[in-house]
């Protein structure tokens, strides 16, 4: 027995040992910061490298904790796993109205000193600002401006159908019907909810505008959500059923976007990291392929941001994340970053001569809906509602979406009942 | 080691060493397993009355303890979505508990007629349990793809008016899953049958013949009551397959069209951890709990007795 209770006791002790040194060596690294992200495809992750150099550059640590899959799902997960155990990372990647949940949980720490040294207000754009903000302190920096509202096309099956690039929804089911008469796909997609939603989303805004686009699915009006205007929204979004494939179920947004880089489809509705995967197959923005607003949309702009929240942290590590913040609006990695990822940098007032035509043309019009107010959060990817809100209105959207027989004024009462129901 | 084998110590050991060891040899048992049960005291039953609780209180985002009563239980009764899970899981589960015992069971008695080359039979029947769920539903989503899989294959064959797309089909997409399912699963319950097939005596099947039985009827009143050990080890099996599947809907269809061919738990995990609604998820997560133990129970206890009085 002798050897069983020294053995038990040795891996006690290297237990306890080993607990106790990771303790001590968490709480040594206090220079560091540690960012959960979820940047992890290519380009995405070279891009996140340049901060990383950067902030070593001026002496601090980086900590990658970076969490790939999902769309930022297990990232989630891991990053309440860890707030819950009281250890959260100095910085992670978070978006939207989630900014506003971890503040209200009082988890936030602010920026102010930072905004303020670096001229935030000025810097960004009002609605973007606000986004940022919690309680009227900055508590998040934001990293990029993703646009949602994107029409892609392949140049040559516009070629063969005999159309130019729809700019309204009539003229995209003329084109569409061309294009199927030549023999292509018309508007390729993906069945998935974020899918139908993100082109549910652009339908409404065609149809509708940005103020009831505003109502219904940012202030969640049951007037609007229930109304003559969602009704006519739900039944222009089936009838694009019409110019999809019957094989879409399940397809990845990148699948899509595929079928149009080689040909085989026509067109698609996605936001411009769509973009990633045309420049991944070394095509040229406005000759290999096209980009436009989403028809009838031209004078909405719906934003996806990107942005990295702060945790409240102490002493060292707390100057390092101020350098954090400073660093990621800086034009280095703006341009770096955004370069890589297809969207535009968040501060406008940077030289754009590296970026091609639609990211060019995705700017202009940031800067031209922001004074226009036709700027307006993404519902589609997180920018609008809460989580629960979101979801429920990807069920309803998804369902009547792929239903055969679901009216469109049932699916309007559904989605009345969803906003209710999840608040 | 001497320590399980007191018996084999040397005679002349001293007295008070013997019963020491005789104490320790009583107790070691329950030492050995006393961490694992602690484990899982914790760990499972722990963690279900932690999410018995979170299911009545309005946590989100993350774990609260504001108790709202059983308000997030009238919520998922009137969730639309709840109701298509559960209806889904009746019917995938139904469907692929009885269809894989009738396969397995067919199976496992062709392949008991002492057939050539039974042992690579056997193999290849058994091979899909090897795969995970994640395989099985990637491959099943290219074959049930109308435009890559079946469909396509015999619409070349000239063919042009087959249809197979119960996968773009909201009213059918939950049978893609059951298809799926039970391609993986049958094999391993024909393996199961066919220990139990050899397992029967074979002097009892003589007599029966004897008698002046047919084959049939010796299989039907026979063979098969004797199965009825495996019959209940492979329900409990595939039950509770049925119940915790999650992967094979997330590769074979992602829930969709729309949601519908969400099960229980693909509904449990999109609502706790990505909607940010960890209240009405631990809800539904006690509500499966509840299914799995309506059924089992009742299951349980009546073979249990059966096979006592038997």
């Amino acid at each position: 027995m002798p050897t069983f209770k020294t053995s038990f006791k040795k891996t006690a002790l290297a237990l306890a040992t080993s607990v106790t040194a990771s303790l001590a060596f968490a709480s040594a690294q206090a220079a560091e910061v540690e960012v959960l992200h979820w940047w992890t495809s290519g380009g995405e992750a070279r891009a996140a490298n340049v901060l990383k150099e950067l902030m070593e550059a001026e002496g601090y640590g980086w900590e990658d904790f970076a969490v790939a899959g999902g769309g930022g799902e297990t990232a989630m997960t891991v990053l309440k796993s860890r707030a819950m155990s009281g250890n959260p990372p100095s910085a992670a990647q978070i978006k939207g109205p989630e900014i506003q949940e971890w503040g209200e949980l009082g988890l936030l720490g602010e920026l102010d000193e930072v905004a303020a040294a670096e001229g935030w207000d000025e810097l960004l754009p009002g609605t973007v600002a606000e986004v940022m903000r919690h309680d009227g302190q900055y508590v998040a920096v934001p990293v990029n401006v993703h646009r949602v509202n994107w029409l892609w096309a392949n140049p040559e099956v516009l070629e063969a159908a005999g159309v130019e690039m729809p700019t309204t929804l009539d003229e995209l089911f003329a084109a569409g019907e061309a294009i199927r008469e030549a023999g292509f796909i018309p508007l390729a997609h993906g069945g998935q909810a974020w899918q139908d939603a993100t082109v549910f989303e652009s339908v409404l805004l065609a149809t509708g505008g940005t103020a009831f686009y505003q109502q219904a699915l940012v202030d969640l009006d049951p007037e609007a959500l229930g109304g003559e205007q969602m009704v006519e929204a739900l039944t222009t979004f089936k009838r694009l059923r019409e110019l999809m494939d019957d094989d879409m179920s399940g397809r990845d947004w990148n699948i899509a976007t595929s079928m149009v880089i080689e040909g085989s489809a026509g067109m698609q509705l996605m936001g411009d990291w769509a973009k990633g995967e045309f420049t991944a197959a070394g095509l040229t923005a406005g000759e290999d392929y096209l980009c436009a607003a989403a028809p009838g949309t031209q004078d909405a702009f719906t934003f996806n941001i990107d942005s990295l929240a702060m945790f409240r942290v102490e002493g060292e590590e707390r100057e390092a994340q101020h350098a954090l913040a400073r660093l990621v609006l800086e034009p280095t990695f703006q341009e770096a970053f955004n370069l890589a990822k297809g969207s535009i940098p968040a501060r406008p007032d940077l030289d754009m001569s590296e970026f091609d035509s639609c990211a060019r043309q995705s700017l202009d019009d940031f800067q031209r809906t922001a004074e226009e107010g036709g700027l307006v959060p993404s519902m589609a990817h997180g920018m609008a509602v809460r989580a629960d809100v979101q979801g429920a209105i990807f069920d309803v959207v998804t369902n009547y979406f792929n239903s055969r027989d679901m009216a469109a004024e049932e699916a309007a009462r559904r989605m009345v009942n969803a906003a209710q129901a999840a608040l | 080691m001497s320590l399980t084998s007191p018996a084999a110590q040397p005679a002349a050991a001293s007295g008070s060493r013997r019963s020491h060891a005789g104490l320790l040899q009583a107790w070691l048992p329950k030492l050995v397993l006393a961490p694992s049960v602690a484990i899982s005291l914790l760990f499972v039953y722990g963690f279900m009355l932690w999410t018995f609780i979170l299911s009545l209180t309005n946590s989100r985002m993350l774990p609260s303890y504001e108790f709202v009563g059983f308000g997030q239980y009238a919520r998922l009764m009137a969730n639309d979505r709840w109701w298509v899970a559960s209806t889904n899981l009746v019917l995938f589960g139904g469907l692929f508990v009885a269809i894989c015992l009738v396969l397995g069971l067919l199976l496992a008695i062709l392949l008991d007629q002492r057939i050539r080359q039974e042992g690579a039979l056997r193999t290849v029947y058994l091979y899909p349990m090897a795969l995970s769920f994640i395989v099985t539903g990637v491959v099943w989503k290219w074959l049930l793809n109308p435009g890559l899989g079946v469909q396509a294959m015999v619409r070349g064959w000239g063919f042009e008016n087959f249809r197979f797309d119960w996968i773009t089909d909201p009213d059918m997409a939950v049978y893609t899953l059951v298809i799926a399912a039970v391609w993986q699963a049958s094999g391993f319950v024909m393996a199961l049958f066919l220990a139990g097939l050899r397992g029967i005596d074979d002097s009892i099947v003589k007599a029966a013949q004897l008698d002046g039985a047919s084959l049939p009827r010796i299989y039907w009143r026979v063979v098969i009551p004797c199965l009825r050990p495996v019959v209940f080890s492979a329900v409990m099996i595939l039950s509770h397959i049925a119940i915790k599947s999650f992967d094979l809907v997330v590769a074979l269809t992602g829930g969709g069209p729309g949601y519908a061919s969400d099960l229980p738990a693909t509904f449990m995990y999109a609502h706790a951890f990505t909607r940010a609604q960890i209240g009405l998820g631990s809800a539904s997560a006690m509500l499966m709990l509840g299914g799995v133990l309506a059924i089992l129970i009742p299951y349980l206890y009546s073979e249990l007795r059966n096979r006592r009085h038997g």
